[in-house]
């Protein structure tokens, strides 16, 4: 049984159906790349699959002992948090609060599981510092953390390497990719066609035309190989340009 | 100067203005952080015109305590703007902007057609900057502002973690199965609650004040959400005192000149901040 079965589900704002028909799943272990152009729906995939939207039809079955709290989610930044007062050791710890109930205080458990994943990403030194001070590659490891307290399981990561210098890219995706090979299902939102193809193990392309599949299916696919072009082309006209 | 305050101090009226102006000092600050942080700092000004709309109804139909109206209709204005601030049509700002002018016009108007008294704008002015107000508490008053004062900070503390969660991420909060709306919901009443509360202190225009001087003066020399929250309330209760103690002595009106020591505080912080 898959973790998460999603079955001819329809995404949209109101009334208005931006997508139709969806049908995947993501076993354990899994490594899927949502990918499409801006507005085919991507996010708003995402933020059904966490439940924060209602699914305009269809349905998303969550199975293999997951529970749908047990989901870590790795936002885009917003502007509050850009100067938001808060320390590193706040921040991850708050990924814990799932599993508090009405507990109202952290438990000594929960401390060390936050501690444990601020050694797992790097950032144990940075631990009292302020959220505010740290450079976009430390804050999303920052808030990776705190999606790890959330989970063992399941990590959606809406455009984790957004606004990130290449360097700090390739580091975060190798992170990401550390987090998968220990276990952990990533499901990942990218602009970036190439990323995906080089670590995703499953790709989902959502737009005009719809393609779930592994990476080498999606390569011989229609929808992969006209992405690919278009991205192909777009790069050479951006070559061409500079 | 001492002997003055001393002998002030043996005036009840005094003491309670003094037991008031702490308690509604810490509890506007605590939660004046989750405001400034969520961009609701012009809510205290929004549902503080409301109350004064509120109170005008209340002293036109002659209700025997004002706070029995003014409190239930503060709480579902306040509940109607948090909401509105979450995805929909008329966005948080233009939402609060919209309630705090009409209910401020209405307040007005209904206070100059029905209104009884000789001293008309002596009402509005005093309901507005609470010029006398904290010095005339009746001992009912000051009782209800403690029992409420408990209430807000008991709240605060055992909610500290979600209001933070809550503040911080909403659709983590939300993911990872925290009751975000609920939180919400809990926020809106309590500031609510603190609101109608500082009503007496400061009166209707100055509560923004109180709600976001003290968190943006601690926010400028702390970065531990946990320390600016403390901060803050220090700083709220030593500047509320200050403010009283040189109204007192100074015979300057109690309101403005506890928000001048806001001000002043805010200053001295942001010089130090710049410092370190």
């Amino acid at each position: 049984m898959a973790l998460i079965t999603v079955q001819n589900l329809s995404l949209g704002y109101d009334s208005h159906v931006i997508v139709k028909d969806l049908n995947f799943s993501v076993s354990a272990g899994d490594y899927l790349c949502i990918v499409g152009e801006n507005g085919s729906g991507k996010t708003t995939l995402m933020k059904t699959l966490l439940r924060l939207r209602e699914p305009v039809g269809g349905q998303i079955v969550i199975g293999d002992g997951l529970k749908e709290t047990e989901i870590g989610y790795l936002p885009q930044q917003t502007i509050v948090q850009k100067d938001f007062p808060a320390s590193v050791k706040e921040i991850v710890l708050s990924g814990c609060l799932g599993r508090c109930g009405l507990r109202p205080f952290y438990s000594r458990e929960d401390k060390r599981l936050a501690r444990e994943n601020m050694e797992r990403m790097g950032i144990s030194s940075l631990s009292s510092r302020s959220y505010r001070d740290l450079s976009g590659g430390q804050q999303q490891r920052v808030l990776l953390a705190r999606a790890l307290c959330a989970t063992g399981k399941v990590l959606l990561l809406d455009e984790p390497v957004a606004g990130l210098d290449p360097m700090v890219t390739v580091e975060m995706y190798d992170l990401i990719e550390q987090l998968n090979k220990e276990g952990i299902t990533v499901i990942m939102i990218s602009h970036d066609v190439a990323a995906a193809l080089r670590y995703a193990s499953h790709i989902l392309h959502i737009g005009d035309t719809v393609f779930f599949g592994t990476k080498e299916e999606y390569l011989k696919s229609d929808a992969g190989s006209f992405f690919l072009m278009q991205q192909n082309r777009k790069r050479d006209e951006g070559e061409q340009g500079s | 100067m001492i002997e003055k305050l001393a002998m002030y101090m043996q005036y009840p009226f005094v003491r309670y203005a003094l037991i008031v102006g702490v308690l509604i000092a810490l509890c506007s600050s605590l939660l004046g952080v989750t405001l400034v942080l969520k961009r609701f700092s012009f809510i205290g000004d929004g549902l503080s015109h409301v109350a004064f709309g509120a109170i005008a109804i209340a002293s036109v139909t002659g209700v025997s305590n004002n706070m029995l109206l003014v409190l239930p209709i503060t709480v579902i204005s306040a509940i109607l703007l948090l909401r509105t601030g979450q995805d929909t049509r008329i966005k948080g700002d233009a939402a609060i902007a919209m309630i705090s002018v009409g209910a401020l016009a209405f307040g007005y108007l209904i206070m100059n057609i029905f209104s009884t008294s000789s001293n008309l704008s002596g009402d509005v002015c005093s309901t507005l900057f609470g010029s006398t107000s904290i010095l005339t508490l009746t001992v009912l008053e000051v009782r209800l502002c403690v029992v409420l004062s408990v209430v807000v900070v008991a709240i605060f503390i055992l909610f500290y973690n979600k209001i933070f969660a809550v503040t911080f991420d909403e659709n983590f909060s939300k993911a990872t199965g925290i009751n975000a709306n609920a939180y919400n919901l809990l926020i809106a009443i309590v500031i609510a609650l603190v609101i109608v509360l500082a009503m007496n202190l400061v009166g209707s225009l100055l509560i923004s004040a109180l709600v976001i001087f003290p968190a943006l003066s601690a926010m400028r020399l702390f970065h531990s959400f946990k320390r600016v929250t403390v901060f803050s309330a220090l700083l709220s209760v030593i500047c509320a005192l200050a403010g009283i103690i040189i109204s007192i002595l100074a015979g300057t009106p109690v309101g403005a000149t506890i928000v001048t020591v806001d001000i002043v505080a805010f200053a001295l912080c942001c010089g130090v901040g710049f410092c370190i």
